[in-house]
Parts: structure tokens; C-alpha cells; sequence
């Protein structure tokens, strides 16, 4: 059929249009990307930068080196990442192997397990504060109709309230967690299992050897995802403690609020700068990670 | 009963025996995921006296609680239906907006192959990455700087920004799967760009729009600390907002506190159920590549 055709028709057809079609296509390219570097520039490069020059001097630093609520809230924030991170992945991994189990009322709770993700934290924060309540709270009111004993003084107490912080945050980035690495789980063939079966492997085998192998670099992109994100996490602290008792259960995403409280811009946007080597490796890995 | 009754009865039998180990793990899954959602219900059925009283259910339930808020009968909800009003118009609006400039972002990026598309993509990851907890103060002040500290368009273009990178990426993904011969051919039917994004690409896309759309509004509703932060006046505020100002009280009316915290947690749990088909696909498969 080819040969019918003249030979020089099929390039000079195709080559003309093509080239005006590009450069109207990359003109639709530009304009339809417009809105979104519009955003980007107004409500974050420039943000960023002003952050930076409301951040540029010395005695912020100073300042807020020589302020011991910063140094705890340092200390705060390394507890909760490392304890809530991985207590919260280990459990989601394990309830991640509970919810792939097929049985009707599994499914039914995996529905209402998705809740805390699913609904907004300030309700559901508060409602934590109230049941920890030293004199009417629901859970002093059940210490002490079985022990005749005064329950403790949760959220007054540094170390019990940063651990309340702590569970609470895990109790509403659970199920998110959970939901990933069920997914995870379902990408592993059966065929695995089956063969580990007739090889006569133990349930630990089997975890550790199929389950665990398969899953390990999801598990790990997940913790530092993770990571990231519980630095973020504001409302844990503040709905629950406010930072108190005394200041001393602040973590970085909080302190910085505080001091932007106190009319303290400079020490506000200081201290979110310190949280930046930390922040910044982790999100430059994971944006490597996600876009490939 | 008995094991010799036959293989059947033996298979139940050992599944009976797994279900109890499961339930060992699924009674304490569900007490740990419902006690604050149910203490939240408990108290706002229960009249003030038994709220405080430690009990699991009241003596006499009631909808008194409910009565209060949607009557704007408490200082503290003189302005209830305002202040839900003005949630669900940010949320609306957040949603609306971050869908338009996601889905022209996604569609220039993968179809169009804009020029510096990858590099729009790669800092909108970035942003997406970025804790939002850490860009409230820059965003605060440069509102303030624009002007637009205590309009609730700050508060929507916040939200925007927050969701916007993350639903150009989920909307990215999804649309590199169209393929490509499709654009080609209506090219060559005559179709202009402006047809092709109308009439091809969008009807393909609308899952992703759902679950895309739906993840800001949620987001916008859910929002906490950007909301406190940028909106001030009574009137103004969301219903959020307006909750977390119970807590400056010393003597809050927690019942009436929480009864209004279960209106407010209803729309999204709700919203959530109803698109679940949507995004559980979009959200999670976009959230973490393995």
C-alpha cells in the first residue's frame, strides 16, 4: 500500500502541523499549570522566605537555647517519634495480619476501626481529656469503683500526660497505618504460604521469612513517612495537655505556636528552624522515594 | 460436639479455636477504637448530672443536649448554625478550589507534558512532605502580610495549598495510566485542548476527582491549627474553632461540648462511608508506593 503513496507526501504532511501543534500544546502546557505555580509561589515560596528573614536573628537563637522549655520540648519531641513511631508501626503490623483474617465480624470491624482516622480530632481529643479527668473522668470513676482507690492525676503529671500525648496520637494514625500495610499484605502471593505449608515451616518461619521479607521496605517507608508526620502533629499535644503541666510536655510542633502566643515571632519561627535538619533530610529521602 | 464426629465437625471445631485466639485481639481492637467515640455519644445524651457521674450509660438519656445547641441556647453557641455554616463553606470551597488547580496541574504535567512539569511535581512533593504543623507560622504571617488574616479566604487558601500538592500527585498517577493514543486520536478528530481536558479527560478522571475532592474538603473540615490560628470572630470561625474555645472555660459545659463535637464528627464519618469505594483506592495506593 506504500508504494502507492508519493514519497515525499508523508513527511512534509506530518512535519508542519506537528511543530505548530507542539509549541500551541506547550502554551496550553504553561497555561494550565499557571494556577498551581500561582499557589505555590504566593502561598509557599513566599511564606518560606519570610519565614527565613523572621528568623534571621542571632538572639532569637540565643534566646531560645537558654530557654529550658525549648530544650525539654527537644527531648519531648525525640521521646514521642521514637516510642510513638514504633510502637504504632509494630501494632500495625501485627493488626495488619488480624485484619486480612476472612471472617464476617473481622470485616465489620475493620469498617468501624478506620473511625479515629476518619473523623476529626478535636471532638474525639477532648473526649480523651474529659475521661482522663482527675475527679469526674470515666476512667478515675472506674479505678475507683474497683479498687475504693483515687485514680492519678493524668494529665497533671509530665511524664504520664507526654505518654497520653503519645497514645492518643497512635490511637488516631493507627488506623491509616494499619490500612497501608493491609495492603502490603494482600500484594504477597498465597502461593508462598502454600509452598512454606507443604515445607513444613512454623508460623514464625512463615513471618519471618515471607511475611516480614516482602514487607520490609514498605514497613520502612512507612516509619519515615510516618516519622515526618508526627513531627507535624500538633493536635495530640495541644488538645490533650496544652503543653502543660508547666510547659513541660511541648514538642516542636507546639512550641513554636506557644512563642507566636506569647507575641515572640522571632523565637516562633527560630525554633521551627531548628526542627529543619531534621525535617529536611527525611523529606528530601522521601520526595527521591515517591517519585520514582 | 466431639472430635470423632467426622472431618466437618473437627474443621469448625479448630476454626472455633482460631476465632477465640482472633477474638483475644478483636475485643480489645474494638474497646481501644470506640471508648472516646462512644464517651463522646455517652455524653451528649446524658443530662449534666449524670455525665460527670462515671457512668456507661445514663439513667435517662436525652436529646436536651442536642435541643441546646441547634437552639443556640449557651453563651458559648450563640452562634452554632454561623459557625457550622462557615465549616462546611470552607470545606466546599477548599475542595472546589484544590480541584481546579490540581486537575489543571496534573493534566499539563501528564498530558500536555508541560515543560518543567517534572520539576512542579517534584517541589509539590515536597511541599506535600513538609510537616503543615511547621508552615502554619510562615503562612500565618504571610497573611497577615497579604492582608487576609480573619477572612476565611485565608483559612481556604491555606487549605489549598495543603492539599493541592498531594491531589496533583494522586491525580498524576491516575492519569499516566490513560492512555496515550486516546489524546492522539482526538487530535487528530479536530479536538482542541481546551475539548480534549472538557469532554475526554475529565469524565476519564472522575473517580480520582471524588476521591481527590473529597480528600480536601475532609481535610479543610477536620483542620485545626490553621483555623484557630487565621480566624478570630465569632462569627468567622468554624465549628472547630469554636470547640476549642470551650476549653478557655473553667467551668465548660461539657455535655453541651460534646454534643456539639458529635454534630461536627458526624459529616465527615458520614462522607467517609459514603466515598470509601473511592478513596481507599486512590488515597492509600497513592500515600505509599512499595
Amino acid at each position: 500500500m506504500s508504494t502507492f503513496a508519493p514519497a515525499d507526501q508523508k513527511p512534509v504532511a506530518a512535519y508542519v502541523p506537528a511543530k505548530a501543534r507542539l509549541s500551541s500544546v506547550q502554551l496550553w502546557g504553561m497555561l494550565f499549570l499557571a494556577p498551581y505555580v500561582l499557589v505555590f509561589a504566593v502561598f509557599v515560596i513566599f511564606p518560606v522566605c519570610f519565614g527565613l528573614y523572621l528568623a534571621r536573628q542571632p538572639q532569637s537563637y540565643i534566646r531560645l537555647f537558654e530557654d529550658p522549655v525549648f530544650s525539654r520540648a527537644v527531648v519531648n519531641t525525640l521521646v514521642f517519634l521514637v516510642i510513638g513511631i514504633n510502637v504504632k508501626m509494630a501494632i500495625a503490623l501485627m493488626l495488619s495480619g488480624f485484619f486480612v483474617q476472612k471472617r464476617p465480624w473481622i470485616k465489620a470491624l475493620s469498617v468501624l476501626f478506620i473511625l479515629p482516622w476518619a473523623v476529626p480530632s478535636i471532638p474525639t481529643l477532648l473526649s480523651f481529656r474529659f475521661m482522663l479527668n482527675p475527679e469526674w473522668g470515666l476512667i478515675n470513676s472506674i479505678i475507683f469503683r474497683l479498687t475504693q482507690q483515687d485514680g492519678p492525676n493524668w494529665l497533671n503529671n509530665p511524664t504520664l500526660a507526654l505518654s497520653l500525648g503519645i497514645t492518643v496520637h497512635i490511637w488516631k494514625s493507627l488506623p491509616f497505618w494499619t490500612l497501608i500495610l493491609i495492603s502490603g499484605r494482600l500484594a504477597i502471593p498465597d502461593e508462598l504460604y502454600e509452598a512454606a505449608a507443604v515445607d513444613g515451616a512454623s508460623e514464625w518461619q512463615k513471618f519471618r521469612f515471607i511475611t516480614w521479607a516482602s514487607m520490609k521496605t514498605l514497613y520502612i517507608t512507612c516509619t519515615i513517612l510516618s516519622m515526618i508526620w508526627t513531627l507535624g502533629d500538633f493536635n495530640s499535644i495541644y488538645l490533650l495537655t496544652g503543653g502543660g503541666p508547666g510547659d513541660l510536655t511541648h514538642v516542636l510542633s507546639t512550641l513554636g505556636i506557644r512563642y507566636l502566643r506569647l507575641d515572640e515571632v522571632g523565637m516562633s519561627m527560630a525554633s521551627v528552624v531548628c526542627a529543619l535538619p531534621l525535617v529536611i533530610p527525611l523529606v528530601y529521602f522521601m520526595t527521591k522515594r515517591l517519585a520514582k | 460436639m466431639a472430635p470423632q464426629n467426622g472431618p466437618q465437625n473437627g474443621y469448625s471445631l479448630r476454626t472455633l479455636g482460631t476465632d477465640a485466639k482472633l477474638l483475644l485481639i478483636g475485643i480489645p481492637v474494638f474497646l481501644w477504637t470506640i471508648a472516646p467515640i462512644y464517651h463522646l455519644f455517652l455524653f451528649a445524651i446524658s443530662p449534666k448530672e449524670s455525665a460527670l457521674g462515671g457512668k456507661m450509660w445514663p439513667d435517662h438519656p436525652t436529646l436536651q443536649n442536642f435541643r441546646i445547641v441547634f437552639m443556640q441556647q449557651h453563651y458559648y453557641l450563640s452562634h452554632f448554625w454561623r459557625q457550622l455554616w462557615n465549616s462546611l463553606f470552607i470545606a466546599v470551597t477548599t475542595g472546589l478550589v484544590t480541584l481546579f488547580v490540581a486537575t489543571t496541574a496534573a493534566f499539563a504535567i501528564s498530558r500536555l507534558r508541560a515543560k518543567g512539569g517534572g520539576l512542579v511535581m517534584n517541589f509539590a512533593l515536597f511541599t506535600y512532605l513538609i510537616p503543615a504543623a511547621f508552615l502554619a507560622i510562615p503562612i500565618y504571617k504571610t497573611m497577615g502580610a497579604y492582608g487576609l488574616i480573619n477572612h476565611q479566604w485565608s483559612l481556604i487558601l491555606a487549605m489549598v495549598t495543603i492539599a493541592t500538592p498531594y491531589a496533583i500527585w494522586v491525580l498524576k498517577q491516575a492519569s499516566d495510566k490513560l492512555p496515550y493514543e486516546l489524546d492522539e486520536s482526538a487530535r487528530i478528530d479536530g479536538a482542541t485542548t481546551l475539548q480534549l481536558f472538557r469532554l475526554i479527560y475529565l469524565p476519564l478522571m472522575m473517580p480520582s476527582l471524588v476521591a481527590v475532592g473529597t480528600y480536601a474538603l475532609l481535610l479543610a473540615w477536620n483542620e485545626y491549627l490553621y483555623a484557630f490560628l487565621l480566624l478570630s470572630k465569632e462569627t468567622d470561625i468554624t465549628l472547630g474553632v469554636a470547640l476549642g474555645n470551650f476549653l478557655a472555660a473553667d467551668d465548660s459545659p461539657w455535655e453541651i461540648l460534646m454534643a456539639t463535637g458529635f454534630i461536627y464528627a458526624l459529616p465527615p464519618a458520614a462522607i467517609y462511608y459514603a466515598v470509601k469505594r473511592y478513596m481507599v483506592g486512590g488515597l492509600t495506593a497513592g500515600a505509599v508506593k512499595s
